[in-house]
């Protein structure tokens, strides 16, 4: 689903590469090409990425448990389906990162232990809690319109298996997106009782959707080597601002307010927020999130249980290796 | 009131498509619940893409047998609506996930029949229900692959998984039976060419099933007493909970629109 602007590129390390092969890469870069998997790059770049991808795959991955939550209980056959199949496409995101990811070099197994670890983040939007089947209809209106902002660039990304992962990525998330509106719509345009259902969830989720883009550009730090390579390309904020003024005429349109009672258009048009409350973000982040160990607990159950059967796969298919063998040397 | 159970008048081809859509629709379920929890990601991709097919067939059948009843029921309603005593689909179907090798055997046992089961239909009179049974036969195909060379991986896989898969066969083929069992307004449908007797299917299906247990280095299990009861509505006490968790936005919303 997303990847979250926590990721903060490696120092460069320039200093101990071969200086002119760095400045060609960086020349590749500033020409626009994209950087394939077995092109020489800087070692920061390479880490950089592999965190970065590696995140993104891990959201995509935790983010099925809170969509996970109301499959079995639907309200129609048909939104059971489309939650069904959209929660599919999620786990299809993350294994294509994976797989994206391991071209730097590094295998899904390591990956996915760092997150079982607690040593990888995910995205923190994760760690609330879906309550109601409105909270259906917000994530894929918000959570997944708020991804879209963030990964439109990233089809542009330097990084060629990246770029080439979201331009998909990106595909499923706008018709997500939609679906997710069109469940708010429905809710909106029924009892008061469903209206009230989502105004509710639009007032639990919008700070924390908010917080989606990443700290404040005053306070971020190792921005500039990512944008310097093309990883980013729009500062958090900037991202923030777009995916705000893009979404108070949704809201609008629904007849929900935005919880935001300091919320105002300035003269240019643009819609400004209040101020974030940034120690929440921190919580959730540092781990203290309403969710973040029942997710954890989650995958860490489904992993456990699931060893015997990846052991079972592995020792069939070894098995069966040798039975080609000895065949052979018949 | 509105939450009240509606009331089905069963003849017997409204019958025959409820219990059918019930059997894909309670499969369907219990695979989806496995969606964020699978041993890998390729077996959430893969149990999620099979449940998919199965809330579709059901959802088809039960728009037929919505159809064919001709009153204000919908597929939603005879989904969302219907008590325990209601539901009419396989035992089988609704017993519990358990393991992987639980998950998968149900899933064997179930598809080696349906795809039979299916393809022998898309020679129905019924237009509808040949039609329904072409789309069926293809993605039941699909099912048993899957499910068969699971099977034959967790059974010469290792000593833990033989083991499990050999408790999953032998804790759920009592629930086989009622597959090929028909009673006497099936029977009629089967007189008319619009259903097919599933009793001359278990042959091939033993077959099948047998030369994959083999494969599998497991074997079938030696009790060959059967329980029925699921197609008139005598179900294991895990249907009711499952029902309770599927049907309860509409039970405790009423009549909205969603």
């Amino acid at each position: 689903m997303y990847t979250q602007a926590l990721n903060t590129a490696e120092t460069d390390d320039r200093g101990l590469e071969d200086a002119a092969k760095a400045a060609q890469f960086q020349a590749r870069i500033d020409a626009e090409e994209r950087i394939e998997p077995n092109d020489w790059m800087p070692a920061a770049y390479r880490k950089t990425l592999t965190r970065q991808i590696s995140q993104h795959a891990h959201s995509e991955v935790v983010g099925m448990l809170p969509e996970g939550n109301w499959i079995t209980r639907a309200p129609t056959l048909r939104r059971k389906a489309a939650l069904l199949a959209k929660v599919q496409d999620e786990c299809g995101h993350g294994l294509y990162l994976y797989a994206a990811a391991e071209t730097l070099g590094s295998s899904r197994e390591e990956l996915v232990d760092a997150m079982l670890a607690g040593k990888a983040k995910y995205s923190s939007i994760f760690n609330y809690p879906t309550l109601t089947w409105a909270d259906i209809g917000t994530i894929g209106w918000l959570v997944d319109g708020a991804a879209i902002m963030n990964q439109i660039p990233l089809c542009r990304c330097s990084y060629g298996p990246y770029a080439r992962a979201m331009i998909r990525v990106c595909k499923e998330e706008s018709f997500h997106q939609r679906q997710g509106y069109e469940i708010m719509l429905t809710l909106c345009r029924g009892s008061d009782e469903q209206k009230a259902m989502a105004q509710d969830s639009l007032n639990r989720w919008w700070w924390p959707v908010l917080m989606m883009f990443g700290p404040p550009d005053a306070t971020s730090q190792h921005s500039d080597t990512s944008t310097k390579w093309k990883i980013k390309r729009f500062s958090n904020d900037e991202l923030r601002q777009k995916f705000v003024d893009a979404t108070v005429p949704q809201a609008q349109y629904l007849g929900l307010t935005i919880p935001d009672p300091g919320m105002k258009r300035d003269a240019d048009g643009h819609w400004r927020y209040s101020e974030i409350d940034w120690a929440e973000f921190k919580q959730v982040l540092a781990g203290n999130g309403p969710c973040n160990r029942d997710r954890m607990a989650a995958r860490r159950k489904a992993h456990e249980d699931g060893a015997w059967v990846r052991e079972a796969a592995a020792a069939y298919a070894a098995k069966r290796a040798q039975r080609q063998t000895a065949q052979a040397a018949e | 009131m509105a939450t009240a159970n509606i009331e089905v008048s069963e003849t017997p081809l409204v019958l025959y498509a409820l219990r059918r859509a019930d059997d894909a629709l309670i499969l369907g379920h219990r695979l989806s619940e496995w969606c964020g929890h699978a041993p890998m990601l390729e077996e959430d991709m893969a149990l999620s893409n099979i449940a998919l097919d199965l809330i579709g067939q059901a959802r088809e059948l039960y728009s037929y047998a919505a159809k064919v009843e001709g009153k204000d029921n919908d597929e939603d309603k005879l989904a969302y609506l219907r008590d325990v005593r209601q539901y009419r689909n396989l035992l089988l179907v609704e017993q519990p996930n358990g393991d992987f090798a639980q998950t998968l055997v149900r899933q064997f046992l179930y598809s080696a029949f349906a795809d039979l089961y299916w393809r022998a239909m898309t020679a129905s009179r019924d237009a509808t229900l040949a039609a329904i049974a072409a789309k069926s036969e293809k993605e039941s195909a699909y099912h048993l692959r899957h499910a068969s060379e699971w099977l034959i991986r967790l059974g010469d896989g290792t000593d833990e998984s033989h083991a499990r898969a050999q408790a999953a066969i032998d804790h759920l083929w009592a629930f086989t039976g009622e597959m090929f069992a028909v009673d006497d307004g099936e029977r009629a449908l089967i007189h008319a060419g619009i259903a097919i007797d599933p009793g001359t299917l278990r042959g091939r299906w033993l077959q099948t099933v047998s030369g994959v247990i083999g494969e599998a280095t497991l074997v079938l299990p030696q009790n060959d007493w059967m329980q029925q009861g699921g197609r008139s509505g005598r179900h294991s006490e895990h249907l009711g909970h499952l029902l309770s968790e599927l049907q309860s936005m509409q039970r405790t919303f009423p009549g909205l629109t969603w």
